[in-house]
C-alpha cells in the first residue's frame, strides 16, 4: 500500500515537472512568434537584425553542408544496394532508381539531415545559450532592455527554418546521386534508364511532403535547443547535461513527429 | 520635497519556506550613491534582482520614476530598462563580442545612430574607464579588473539615470577596487547618475556612499549617512563594521541546537 502511494507520488511529481516544462516551452514559442511576426512591424520597434539571421544561416547551413553531403551520399548508396537485393529476386532491378529517389525525398533526406543538424546546430545552440545563461550574459541582455528571445532565439529559429529545407533538398539530390553511383557502376543500369525511372517515380508530393517534414523538424530542433539552453542551471555541469538532453530529446521528437506526419500523409492527405 | 527615483513599499519575498525579504520600505534619492549592505544570505542580491525587475516579489511595490515595475508589462519594462545600467558581479560581458561591440550593443539596439557616431561614443565611454584602445580585444583576452571596467563602460553607454552595481569589488585587488570606487564616485558626482551599490566591503562602502542601508535577516536594520552608520549603537551593525566573529550575527546555531541535531535520528 505504502509502495503504491509512493509510486503515485513519484509519478505525480514528475508529471508536474513535465507539465511545467511544457508550459514554459509553449510560452517561449508564443514569445518567439510575437518577436518574429508582430513586434518588428510595430512602430518604434527595431526590426529583425538581418545580420544575425544571416550569420546563423551561415553557421548552421554552410558549415553543415559537407557532413550532410557525406551522410546522404552513403545513405543513397546503401539504399541502392539494399533495394537491389530484393528487386533482383523479382527481376526488376532497374527500379532501383525509383525506390532510392522516393525514399530519399519522402523520408531519408529530411530525417537524416534533421538528425545531423540536431547533433550539430541543436547542440551548439544549447551549449552557447547555456554558457551565456551561466555567465549572467542573458540577465545582462534583459537588464539592457534587450529581449533575449528577440536577440538570441528568433535569429536561430529563423535560420534553422530557412536552412534545414535547403539542406534537405541538397541531401535528396546527393542521395539520388549516391544511388546512381551504385546503380550504374555496380548493377550496370544504363544512365538514361536510371534517370528515366527516377523521374517517372517522383511526383511533386514526394518532394513537398519531405520539405514540410524538414520545416517541422527545424522548429523542433530550434525550440528544444533554445529552451534547454535558456533554463540551464548550475555551471559547466548544467551546460553539459542540457546539451545532452537537447540532442536526445530533439532526435526522439523528430522521429516521433516523422511518424505522425508520415501517417497523416499516408492515411489522410492521400 | 525630496525627489525619489525609487520607492519601495512593503516588499516581501520567500523561496519555499524561507522568508528572504520581509516588509522592506525604503526610498532612494535621485542623484545620490546608495549602498546596500549586509552579510551573505541577508537577501541583498534578491533585493537587487527585484529592483531591476528580474524577480517578482510576493507582495509590495517598487516604483521607479513612478512606474510600478512589479506590475509593468514587457514594453514598459524595456522602456524603463533603457534608463538603467547595471554592472554585474562577474561583469557578464558577451564573450563572443569584442570589447567595443559589448559597449556598443545597447546603442545599436536602442538607437538609430550612425555607426560612425556609435564608434565615437564607444571610444568616449571606454576613455572614461581608462580603456580606450582596447576596443578590438575579446573579453577573454583582458584581466578581471579590466572586464569590470568594460562592464562599467557598457552600463553607462546609454547615459542612464540609474546604475546598479552588484558587488563591484568582488574578486579585485585593493588598488583596482579603489579605482572602481573612484569611477563610481565620479560618475554620480559629475554626471548626476543615481548609483545603487550592493556590497559587503565596508571600506569601499564608506568611500562612496551618500547613504547606507543595512539589511539583516530580510529587514532594514539601519539606514543613514556614513557617519551615522559608523556611530550606530546597534550591536549587529558594529559587529559588521569591525568584522569580528563574536557577536549577535551567528553563523551557527547555539550549542544546544547543534547537539540536538547531531544526536537526533534522521
Amino acid at each position: 500500500m505504502e509502495f503504491a502511494i509512493r509510486a503515485l507520488e513519484h509519478i505525480g511529481k514528475n508529471a508536474r515537472v513535465f507539465l511545467s516544462h511544457l508550459s514554459s516551452l509553449y510560452s517561449l514559442m508564443v514569445s518567439n512568434f510575437y518577436w518574429t511576426f508582430i513586434a518588428p512591424f510595430k512602430k518604434g520597434q527595431k526590426g529583425l537584425s538581418r545580420e544575425h539571421v544571416s550569420y546563423q544561416c551561415v553557421f548552421m547551413g554552410n558549415k553543415s553542408i559537407s557532413i550532410v553531403f557525406l551522410v546522404s551520399l552513403f545513405m543513397g548508396m546503401i539504399m541502392a544496394m539494399q533495394t537491389a537485393y530484393l528487386l533482383k529476386k523479382f527481376g526488376v532491378v532497374m527500379y532501383v532508381g525509383s525506390l532510392v529517389a522516393v525514399s530519399m525525398c519522402r523520408e531519408l533526406g529530411p530525417l537524416l539531415t534533421a538528425i545531423v543538424i540536431a547533433g550539430r546546430a541543436g547542440a551548439a545552440i544549447t551549449a552557447e545559450l547555456g554558457t551565456m545563461k551561466v555567465a549572467e550574459e542573458i540577465d545582462a541582455l534583459e537588464v539592457m532592455g534587450i529581449n533575449p528571445v528577440r536577440y538570441l532565439v528568433v535569429p536561430r529559429i529563423l535560420a534553422l527554418v530557412i536552412m534545414l529545407p535547403c539542406l534537405t533538398m541538397f541531401a535528396d539530390l546527393v542521395g539520388i546521386y549516391g544511388g546512381y553511383l551504385i546503380g550504374h557502376y555496380s548493377i550496370n543500369i544504363p544512365t538514361g534508364l536510371y534517370i528515366q525511372k527516377t523521374i517517372d517515380a517522383l511526383v511533386l508530393k514526394d518532394i513537398w511532403t519531405g520539405l514540410l517534414k524538414s520545416f517541422v523538424f527545424a522548429l523542433i530542433i530550434g525550440f528544444i535547443g533554445c529552451y534547454e539552453g535558456l533554463i540551464v542551471k548550475g555551471g559547466a555541469e548544467g551546460v553539459g547535461k542540457a546539451t545532452t538532453i537537447s540532442v536526445v530529446a530533439s532526435i526522439t521528437l523528430i522521429i516521433f513527429a516523422d511518424c505522425v506526419l508520415t501517417s497523416l500523409f499516408y492515411f489522410v492527405f492521400v | 520635497m525630496v525627489d525619489h527615483i525609487i520607492e519601495v513599499r512593503n516588499l516581501d519575498k520567500s523561496f519555499g519556506d524561507r522568508k528572504i525579504l520581509n516588509g522592506i520600505n525604503v526610498d532612494f534619492e535621485r542623484g545620490k550613491t546608495i549602498v546596500i549592505m549586509g552579510g551573505s544570505g541577508c537577501g541583498k542580491t534578491t533585493f537587487l534582482r527585484i529592483l531591476i525587475g528580474m524577480l517578482r516579489p510576493d507582495a509590495g511595490s517598487v516604483l521607479i520614476n513612478n512606474i510600478d515595475i512589479v506590475k509593468a508589462d514587457e514594453d514598459q519594462l524595456i522602456e524603463l530598462r533603457k534608463k538603467f545600467g547595471m554592472l554585474f558581479q562577474g561583469s557578464a560581458l558577451f564573450n563572443s563580442m569584442t570589447v567595443g561591440d559589448n559597449v556598443a550593443l545597447a546603442l545599436r539596439e536602442h538607437t538609430d545612430l550612425d555607426e560612425e557616431i556609435i564608434r565615437i561614443m564607444v571610444k568616449i565611454k571606454l576613455e572614461m574607464v581608462g580603456l580606450s584602445g582596447f576596443e578590438h580585444l575579446k573579453p577573454a583576452e583582458i584581466s578581471g579588473g579590466m572586464k569590470k571596467r568594460v562592464g562599467l563602460a557598457r552600463a553607462i553607454a546609454m547615459d542612464p539615470e540609474l546604475v546598479f552595481y552588484d558587488e563591484p569589488g568582488a574578486g579585485l585587488d585593493p588598488v583596482v577596487m579603489a579605482v572602481i570606487d573612484k569611477l563610481i564616485f565620479d560618475l554620480s558626482k559629475k554626471l548626476g547618475m543615481t548609483s545603487i551599490v550592493v556590497t559587503h566591503e565596508m571600506e569601499s562602502a564608506f568611500r562612496i556612499a551618500d547613504k547606507i542601508i543595512m539589511l539583516y535577516e530580510g529587514k532594514i536594520l539601519e539606514q543613514g549617512t556614513v557617519d551615522e552608520i559608523k556611530n550606530s549603537k546597534n550591536p549587529v551593525v558594529q559587529q559588521f563594521i569591525t568584522g569580528s566573529a563574536e557577536g549577535p550575527i551567528a553563523l551557527r546555531r547555539s550549542g544546544e541546537d547543534y547537539f540536538k541535531e547531531l544526536t537526533e535520528e534522521s
